[in-house]
């Protein structure tokens, strides 16, 4: 059992969302029922998986038997356990939310809901490129339906953009798929790694092309400065649960960065070795700079937290471009409490805007809120983590990061990260006192927060205590992870030991 | 045939990348897929072009050619064929929903700056 653990994200939601598929009418098939048992076997799984990987031993597991380089192969390290992890609770409260009556405005929310989950824990656990492309594809297709479930002019609209250029980037990465594999001859990531460094100096322009087209695929996922355009749009105008597994989207392209980046052109990669991280560090400042401008100027709550994921963005890529032990550490705190605690915000942005009628999550005066209390509580919670104020988690990711650059790299970061931060208060604070200040007294009896809304709501914000609490032992995994990040050595080794001793199991 | 291969692709990319770049929906999605069908020629020949070489194995095969990027334009071909057909029916849902086959429907968006 223990040796196929490692495929179970990818096969648990596959086989429930299949059986979603069994019967069409949702009344018969208890849909919910599946989602939640799956969602949380899923949990319990991801737990396993860190637990297994807190030794520093790297695992894989070749499909069909087929060993390394010549099979697919999926691999289990701190980070892909992490990553892992992170999209399963996340997971948890966006499928507790939308039990609560999002997932009746269109049909087959959870099965495709499920099959996202595969296409995203696929992505993150697959150890071959190509393989990488496929799940990338998967997890594409189920958000391109999930984007326009309910219907509705804004999302149509805004789906189409985003289909189109996923469409364009997909092109793109298949491109940069097919220069890496003319140029290096195999797929297989540790094997890319090793063959890099030994690369026909003819051949270094191609590869360097490929890898730089690759950066754009990434860069796209990530949402980084020039190709953002369709990320406030897009999360704005799908429905609450969906833009909050949204959370970990722009995630997906900031892992698929950080691995690409240190494992095949890392420290052993000869000449092209780091090459990208200078370029990024631009593009991630520019990035942060820009989420500052966009959360000050945005007029509806949802786009207010869109504009926070394109200022986490940033911070993410300055960690990722410098490219340390330190500053990888603290991208890795700061990613998991970002994706937690903004898909919260989406969350309960929808929540605002259903109990404020008309006025929706519009940042005017209106109609106030059915239970001011509770959502002005949560709210609050959010808004001080998100920005990172001092005791949550938020203040201590970006102290980590703000901590770990160098003199020369802090001139640009210090002054950057903390406008930035400094915007986000700014906004948050005068979208908050507009909402739950300036509007008028609520409907009492409008529609209150239902039981399974706030367990969402709980998990994924209250999720910032806990991280603060625990930043001891998650702190210790993550500089663990960053070690182990920049080791590709290791990787290489325990995948490919096999066939280099000339035999295997 | 490396550079009659090679200008085809270019010109697939080109054409497809030209009308990728239109303003109507239904260019959009052709253009798309011309850019998907140059995509899956040159992932063809990154294995290098070969005539007459067997695929996999055969009993008196001296030339091989190099089977994996075949098995990876099939999947891409798949995947890209599933895209299309997709991105076609939304294309219609977008011109059934708004009344109009522009990418960015202007109308709408000066409708809500005034609002």
């Amino acid at each position: 059992m223990m040796q196929h653990l490692i495929v179970l994200p990818v096969l648990l939601p596959l086989l429930s969302g299949l059986l979603m598929l069994v019967k069409r009418d949702a009344t018969r098939l208890p849909r919910r029922g599946i989602a939640l048992v799956s969602t949380l076997a899923l949990v319990a799984i991801a737990v396993t998986m860190v637990i297994q990987s807190l030794g520093g031993e790297i695992t894989y597991y070749a499909l069909g038997d087929w060993q390394p380089p010549f099979g697919i192969i999926l691999v289990l390290d701190r980070l892909s356990a992490l990553m892992v992890c992170l999209t399963s609770v996340l997971a948890l409260g966006s499928v507790l939310y939308a039990c609560a009556g999002d997932d009746r405005k269109g049909s087959n929310f959870h099965g495709l809901f499920q099959l996202q989950l595969m296409g995203i824990n696929g992505a993150f656990l697959t150890g071959d490129l190509f393989n990488l492309f496929v799940f990338f594809e998967v997890l594409l297709i189920a958000s391109y339906s999930l984007l326009m479930h309910g219907g509705g002019k804004d999302r149509t609209q805004a789906g189409f953009h985003y289909v189109a250029l996923n469409l364009a980037g997909s092109a793109m990465f298949l491109i940069a798929l097919g220069v890496l594999y003319g140029t290096l001859g195999t797929l297989n990531m540790a094997d890319m790694s090793q063959r890099v460094s030994m690369l026909d100096p003819d051949r270094l322009g191609l590869v360097k092309a490929g890898a730089f087209l690759l950066l754009v695929v990434f860069g796209l996922k990530a949402a980084i400065l020039p190709l953002y355009f369709w990320l406030p749009r897009a999360y704005a105008s799908a429905p609450a649960p969906v833009a909050a597994l949204f959370a970990i989207m722009t995630k997906v392209g900031i892992y698929g960065i950080l691995r690409v980046y240190t494992l095949i052109f890392g420290e052993g990669a000869g000449e092209l070795a780091s090459f990208v991280q200078p370029w990024l560090w631009w593009f991630a400042l520019a990035t942060l700079a820009l989420g500052g401008v966009g959360v000050l100027s945005s007029r509806d709550l949802r786009t207010q937290v869109a504009y926070l994921i394109i200022i986490s963005v940033g911070t993410l890529l300055v960690g990722v471009s410098m490219n340390r032990e330190a500053p990888i550490a603290a991208l890795l705190y700061y990613m998991i409490h970002t994706t937690l605690v903004s898909g919260g915000l989406f969350l309960l942005a929808d929540a605002i805007s259903e109990q404020r009628g008309k006025a929706g999550a519009r940042i005017v005066p209106g109609r106030g809120v059915t239970q001011p209390s509770l959502l002005g509580f949560f709210y609050f919670l959010g808004a001080v983590t998100v920005i990172g104020l001092p005791p949550l988690s938020g203040a201590i990711g970006k102290a980590l990061l703000l901590d770990s650059a160098q003199p020369n790299e802090q001139v640009w970061l210090w002054p950057l990260l903390l406008l930035s931060s400094l915007a986000g208060i700014v906004a948050m604070g005068r979208s908050g006192s507009t909402i739950f200040w300036k509007g008028k007294p609520g409907d009492s009896d409008g529609p209150r927060l239902q039981p399974a809304m706030l367990a969402g709501l709980i998990l994924l914000l209250g999720a910032s205590p806990v991280l603060s609490i625990l930043a001891g032992p998650i702190t210790a995994f993550t500089d663990a992870s960053a070690a182990q990040l920049l080791e590709p050595g290791r990787y290489v080794q325990s995948i490919l030991a096999q066939t280099a001793n000339g035999g295997g199991s | 045939m490396e550079a009659l291969f090679s200008t085809v692709t270019g010109f697939l990319a080109a054409s497809g990348l030209y009308l990728a770049l239109r303003g109507r929906t239904f260019p959009v999605v052709v253009g798309l897929t011309l850019l998907s069908y140059a995509v899956n020629l040159f992932l063809f020949s990154t294995g290098g072009l070969t005539t007459n070489g067997a695929a996999v194995v055969g009993d008196d095969a001296t030339r091989y050619a190099d089977p994996l990027p075949q098995a990876l334009v099939l999947t891409a071909i798949v995947i890209g064929f599933a895209m299309t057909a997709f991105s076609v029916i939304l294309a219609m849902r977008v011109r059934g929903d708004l009344g109009s086959d522009q990418v960015n429907d202007q109308r709408e968006e000066s409708k809500e700056e005034k609002s």
